[in-house]
């Protein structure tokens, strides 16, 4: 329920920083998730917003009141770990029940609840095993449940789905994009899965070595990266990068690498000109190119194709280039030939370029 | 081939068989044997007179070893409770990560390391009734001073014993205690769990198999101490700090009965090993109990 405010928060471990100042709001109720790839201080983030952490720099604010001071059970928090932390000389119902247990609820409400959540994630059958009898995917249905029993006002979530098989992960996200609908809380999630991230999130926040890259609603971060970092995090297959060079051909802006030159539309074209002759890095996600024999070459690219990796509706063709290697998503029937040069076109809209150098967005 | 290979690691397992054998039976079955006997020890074993269980049934109906006896179990079992009280107390008070943490710890296990005798002596001198440091302090302080060795002495010797095995079962329970699940207790915290909730419900638990076998063998070096003892209060006044070890020991040397002092021994080593029996049945019990809840609920579902 707060609205959740970290103010260039910094963690040093002895002289090495892992975050350095991140600033982050939360809106009330929102469902915000973390991703980055591994090492890049989402869990360490995770745990200062708990309290389990201490704050080296900067201050994080509940409702606009600073907590770094206030211990975890006095943030009214409920949080799946990534490691799972089960009490395990507790059954399963006990370790689902225990901070219900603590505020001493009533017998027949405690036992409800568990019974209920316990239902939700497939344990009914196992709430009398201790954590150590049970599969790694069981016991991260428990870290789970444990979390969904309380009654918190936020809720973390480490990765808690990582060991689920991929039916299971399905109906597991279902039931929390449910419940985030159903219940006003707030949530802040970590994950690795681009589809988690896409499908439960009003707002991603991608993380790279302690700094936040950029956040926003999944469609601004997958259809306007700031940086080539974001770009290539967010999308699978993720995007296609080709050196290239901006060049203005009388009226119209181009870019061109070796054996390739495509035109650019509109805004990004009259962008463009302002940087006539930079270093650019193009990128063009796998999905915004299609095979295309007729496509003239001011949009079209010529790959070769090498392997063709049938994944059902789509097949994700890896090719070559002069300018290096390009994956393609196109439909599983299109014919084409392995080994072969072909044309393909590019979505001229769907171009996004780069800044050699700075990597940044153009 | 096959009964070959099964055989095979008793085949390695052997000679520590055998050590164990020569060194452990051996010896218990001498014991064993002379409490059969009436036997001096101006006599070779050969010479005694065989008496079968005789020393059993006189120790039996012989008021002075029910109060030897006695005097062991209250020694045990109060001495050994204080201690599990202040060690785990202690254990979880200075598991945290302060500096001088270290220094403090290794200053807490000073006492273990010290010869009993000299603990002995030490606190003969601090409990002395007129030159000991205690009653000078209490006597300084206006108060009345305290018949330590005298009236209070089995209550003193659990003092020094306290004092001085108080420091065992801190350091393995504070072993214990660092190597318990971090993360278990950061998820207690984050559930709600006080201090106080974190130690009754997550530390103590999951620390009870440590401390049940700490606390044993407290509870079987508590029945056999001697030499703190002697050299405090020689088993005065009268019997009340005579401990059985220090009974076996004068009936051996004073009143020259090797076998009574056997069969003595033998009673002890028999209580050991039904406490021994108990406390694993017990845990036996319990986990026996646990699963068979958890079939019956899985039977249910
Ligand atoms: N106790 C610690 N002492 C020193 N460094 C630490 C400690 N804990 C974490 N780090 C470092 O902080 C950085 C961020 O760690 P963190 O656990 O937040 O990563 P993460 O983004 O959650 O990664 P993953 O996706 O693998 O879980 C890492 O480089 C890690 O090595
Ligand atoms: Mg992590």
């Amino acid at each position: 329920m707060p609205e959740i405010h970290l103010s260039q928060l910094v963690k040093r471990y002895g002289k090495t920083e892992v975050l350095h100042g991140i600033e982050l709001s939360m809106a009330e109720n929102e469902f915000t998730v973390l991703v980055g790839p591994s090492g890049c201080g989402k869990s360490t983030t995770l745990r200062m917003i708990a309290g389990l952490e201490s704050v080296s720099d900067g201050e994080i604010y509940f409702d606009g009141k600073p907590v770094s001071h206030l211990e975890p059970k006095d943030r009214d928090l409920a949080m799946v770990f990534q490691d799972y932390a089960l009490y395990p000389h507790m059954n399963v119902a006990r370790n689902m029940s225990f901070a219900l247990r603590l505020e001493k609820r009533p017998k027949d409400e405690i036992d409800r609840k568990v019974r209920e959540v316990a239902a939700t994630l497939g344990l009914s059958d196992y709430l009398e095993r201790k954590p150590g009898e049970l599969s790694g995917g069981q016991r991260q249905r428990v870290a789970m449940g444990r979390a969904l029993t309380r009654d918190a006002s936020t809720f973390l979530f480490d990765e808690p789905l990582s060991n689920l098989d991929a039916k299971l992960r399905g109906q597991m996200r279902a039931e929390l994009a449910l419940m985030s609908q159903r219940v006003q809380k707030n949530m802040i999630y970590v994950t690795h899965d681009q589809i988690e991230a896409m499908t439960l999130a009003d707002r991603i926040v991608v993380m790279h070595g302690g700094y936040i890259q950029q956040e926003g609603t999944p469609e601004e971060l997958f259809k306007r990266p700031i940086n080539r970092f974001v770009a290539g995090f967010l999308g699978t297959p993720p995007m296609n990068f080709l050196g290239a060079n901006i060049e203005q051909r009388g009226d119209e802006a181009f870019v061109a690498g070796d054996g390739f030159a495509l035109r650019l539309e509109g805004a990004q074209a009259d962008a463009a000109k302002k940087h006539s002759a930079r270093e650019v890095t193009v990128g063009v996600r796998p999905s915004d190119i299609d095979y295309a024999p007729d496509a003239p070459s001011d949009r079209a690219l010529t790959l070769q194709p090498l392997v063709s990796e049938y994944i059902g509706a789509q097949s994700v063709l890896l090719c070559e280039n002069k300018a290096g290697n390009v994956t393609v998503e196109v439909k599983s029937e299109t014919p084409v030939a392995l080994g072969e040069p072909l044309t393909f076109a590019v979505n001229p809209e769907r171009i996004h370029l780069f800044d050699r150098q700075s990597e940044a967005a153009l | 081939m096959n009964s070959a290979n099964r055989l095979t690691p008793y085949l390695f397992m052997a000679p520590a068989i055998v050590i164990m054998g020569i060194a452990l039976i051996y010896p218990l079955g001498y014991m064993m044997y002379g409490s059969l006997l009436d036997w001096n020890p101006s006599q070779s074993i050969e010479e005694a007179e065989f008496v079968g269980l005789k020393n059993y049934i006189t120790l039996w109906g012989d008021p002075n070893f029910h109060e030897s006896l006695a005097v062991t179990l209250i020694f045990a079992f109060v001495g050994v409770s204080i201690e599990l009280v202040l060690g785990v107390g202690l254990a979880l008070l200075l598991d945290r990560n302060l500096r001088g943490m270290t220094l403090l710890r290794t200053m807490f296990i000073l006492p273990m390391m010290i010869a009993p005798v000299v603990v002995g002596l030490m606190w003969r001198y601090m409990f002395h009734p007129t030159v000991g440091t205690f009653n000078r302090t209490l006597e300084a302080l206006g108060l009345p001073t305290v018949d330590w060795l005298g009236q209070n002495a089995l209550l003193s010797v659990i003092i020094a014993d306290v004092w001085q095995w108080t420091p065992f079962i801190f350091i393995l329970s504070l072993a214990a205690l660092q190597s318990l699940p971090r993360s278990a207790l950061e998820a207690a915290r984050i559930d709600g769990a006080t201090a106080w909730q974190q130690i009754i419900h997550i530390k103590l638990p999951l620390m009870m198999p440590v401390l049940i076998v700490t606390g044993l063998l407290r509870l079987i070096d508590a029945f056999k101490v001697l030499e703190v003892i002697l050299v405090l209060t020689e088993g005065g006044p009268g019997l009340s700090t005579e401990i059985l070890a220090l009974r076996i020991s004068r009936t051996a040397t004073e009143f020259r009965e090797l076998g009574v002092a056997a069969a003595m021994s033998n009673y002890l080593l028999i209580l050991l090993m039904l406490l021994t029996a108990a406390m694993f049945t017990l845990s036996r019990i319990q986990e026996i109990r646990a699963n068979r809840v958890r079939a019956a609920a899985e039977e249910d579902s």
